[in-house]
């Protein structure tokens, strides 16, 4: 089986988040950077589907500049394959999914596994319009995932329950917790990770159909109001009356 | 030019987006000058597509077919960018729920439209571009993304949105579009739905619990001041992890997102990667024994105490309201 996991370089998730340049661009002065973990978890279930290179290879795909390669690395000594860096800077998903989309189409992947979304952008775009460009089923939002023969059988979220569909390979699946716990790389990992290949390959021309021209962080709320541990009946009181929620 | 708005039902009955939707897209319609129509597929009664008239909708389009009683993302994004370029819609409107995260970016590709997923606020129409609030960095900012193609999707972010009702009249039409049987590669071979439960991405409000409550064993008290509220039970990311919860119920920035009008957290000290998850919020109220825990900064009513003295106390106290009004 050959499995293509598209990974996001994105800030730590204890990142505090500040904009820079007038608040047009996020300030990325001082921010570690890691995989986006929904994209460990795609990367983790890849590397269990493969049973360490038994069955099949797993490669990973990046849009991003030399910047993200510690992250590619990391990638790699968690048990990828080999890896794809698409020298571009990622404007937005159509654009990355356009680049990814690309490399696909010449490859011949079994199984293409993305993040259910990154966490920095949150968009939910790249799995559904790779699907769309491939002409293949995307499920973009998976709790679990089992493959058996050519046959995916995953299990999606719906509001207030669950939904188990089967397709039949290739398919794109945007991966959310559960489907697999995230490997940390160990030092046999790390060491193999140097020599593994990490091919550049140039992005194509796609025009980008949006633009993060803004930002704002949200509104600080007022002093909290505390509440005596004894006066509980305050809280509902105050809940009706003046937040008018209850 | 019109809005075209995808309308979700679950077993024929129209969901609480769905009237979401059809307000904000009847909204955006008015400030174009032009209609807002629906689209809805599966098997929905007429009187309750009807429905949607109280809030802008002048047309309805229903696809109905024995092979789209279940959800295939391939078809319906098929069907609903069919019903798009047969209205010429120029703004495709759908609620960023499950399905509809999954449904909007292959349309969004099919019309070569720029897409904007978890919109906040209605868009902004200028000469040559669109904006639309949205959240970014998981709740942690607020973005303006601008659109630049001539067709636009955007998907909008669940309880973001006051439902305004603004009665017009409808008229429903069978919509029978041309569906490739390549596009329905995915099926469906099993649903299962927790109907006691409030869906937690759609809930006004939602109790949620952390750690503090020292294991899964002390979630009943939790659950009841759920039931007496009518809100969905949520968790932060230790619990779950723990197994104390089940992974639906983490919310956070890895998990689910949440806006609620009134957001309880008991026992969860409010580590950034939680507040992530609930900033946009209406109300937020914390019950934490430790008066440093980072969550009462972000909150609007805090109650420092044991949460097993006051949450029972809170239950009582709720019963008698709920009683007297």
């Amino acid at each position: 089986m050959k499995i293509l996991v598209c990974i996001s370089n994105v800030p730590d998730t204890t990142s505090k988040i500040t904009f820079t340049n007038n608040n047009s661009e996020f300030n990325n002065t001082g921010i570690q950077y890691i995989i986006n973990p929904y994209d460990e978890i795609a990367l983790s279930k890849a590397v269990d589907l493969v049973n360490g290179g038994a069955d099949g290879t797993v490669t990973v795909i990046n849009v991003g500049d030399v910047s993200t390669e510690p992250t590619i690395r990391k990638a790699l000594a968690i048990g990828a394959d080999q890896a794809i860096r698409v020298n571009a800077t990622p404007k937005d998903a159509w654009f990355v999914a356009n680049q990814i989309a690309e490399y696909a189409k010449s490859n011949d992947f079994d199984l293409i596994l993305t993040g259910r979304e990154s966490i920095d952008y949150n968009g939910a775009q790249v799995p559904a319009m790779l699907g769309e460009l491939l002409s293949i089923p995307s499920v973009s939002i998976a709790k679990k995932l089992t493959i058996e023969g050519n046959e995916a059988t995953i299990e999606r979220e719906i509001e207030g329950g669950k939904e188990v569909l089967t397709a039949n390979l290739p398919v794109v699946v945007g991966t959310a917790e559960g489907v697999a716990e995230p490997k940390i790389p160990n030092m046999r990992g790390i060491m193999g990770a140097r020599s593994k290949p990490l091919e550049i390959v140039e992005p194509i021309a796609v025009a980008a159909l949006t633009s993060f021209s803004h930002y704002e962080t949200p509104a600080i709320r007022s002093n909290v109001k505390l509440i005596e541990e004894s006066n509980v009946n305050e809280l509902v009181n105050l809940l009706h009356t003046e937040a008018k929620v209850i | 030019m019109s809005v075209l708005v995808y309308i979700e039902n679950t077993e024929g009955l129209l969901k609480k987006s769905a009237f979401e939707v059809a307000s904000y897209a009847s909204q955006i319609a008015n400030l174009q000058q032009t209609q807002a129509v629906a689209i809805s597929i599966g098997d929905v009664a007429d009187t309750e597509l009807q429905k949607l008239e109280n809030y802008g909708i002048s047309k309805v389009l229903t696809v109905t077919n024995d092979n789209l009683k279940s959800f295939i993302n391939q078809a319906y994004a098929s069907i609903i960018a069919a019903g798009a370029q047969k209205e010429g819609a120029d703004i495709v409107v759908l609620s960023n729920s499950f399905s509809g995260k999954g449904l909007a970016p292959r349309i969004a590709t099919k019309l070569e439209a720029g897409l904007v997923s978890g919109a906040i606020s209605i868009p902004t129409f200028n000469a040559d571009s669109t904006e639309v609030k949205r959240t970014a960095f998981s709740s942690k900012a607020i973005a303006t993304v601008t659109i630049t193609s001539p067709i636009k999707v955007i998907t909008l972010s669940p309880n973001a949105f006051e439902v305004e009702e603004h009665k017009v009249s409808a008229q429903i039409e069978n919509f029978v579009p041309e569906i490739a049987t390549t596009d329905f590669n995915t099926i469906v071979k099993e649903i299962v739905r927790a109907t006691d439960k409030i869906s937690l991405p759609e809930a006004e409000i939602v109790v949620s619990a952390g750690r503090g409550l020292k294991g899964p064993e002390n979630w009943g008290m939790i659950e009841e001041l759920a039931d007496v509220l009518g809100a969905a039970t949520a968790c932060s990311k230790p619990v779950s992890d723990a197994g104390w919860r089940p992974h639906a119920e983490h919310v956070g920035q890895t998990g689910i997102v949440v806006s609620p009008n009134l957001y309880i957290a008991i026992g969860i000290s409010g580590a950034i990667q939680h507040l992530a998850g609930v900033s946009s919020s209406k109300t937020i109220v914390v019950i934490n024994k430790d008066p440093e825990a980072p969550f009462f900064k972000v909150a609007d009513y805090g109650i420092v105490g044991d949460a097993f003295v006051v949450v029972p106390q809170l239950i009582a106290a709720l019963k008698t309201y709920k009683g007297n009004s």
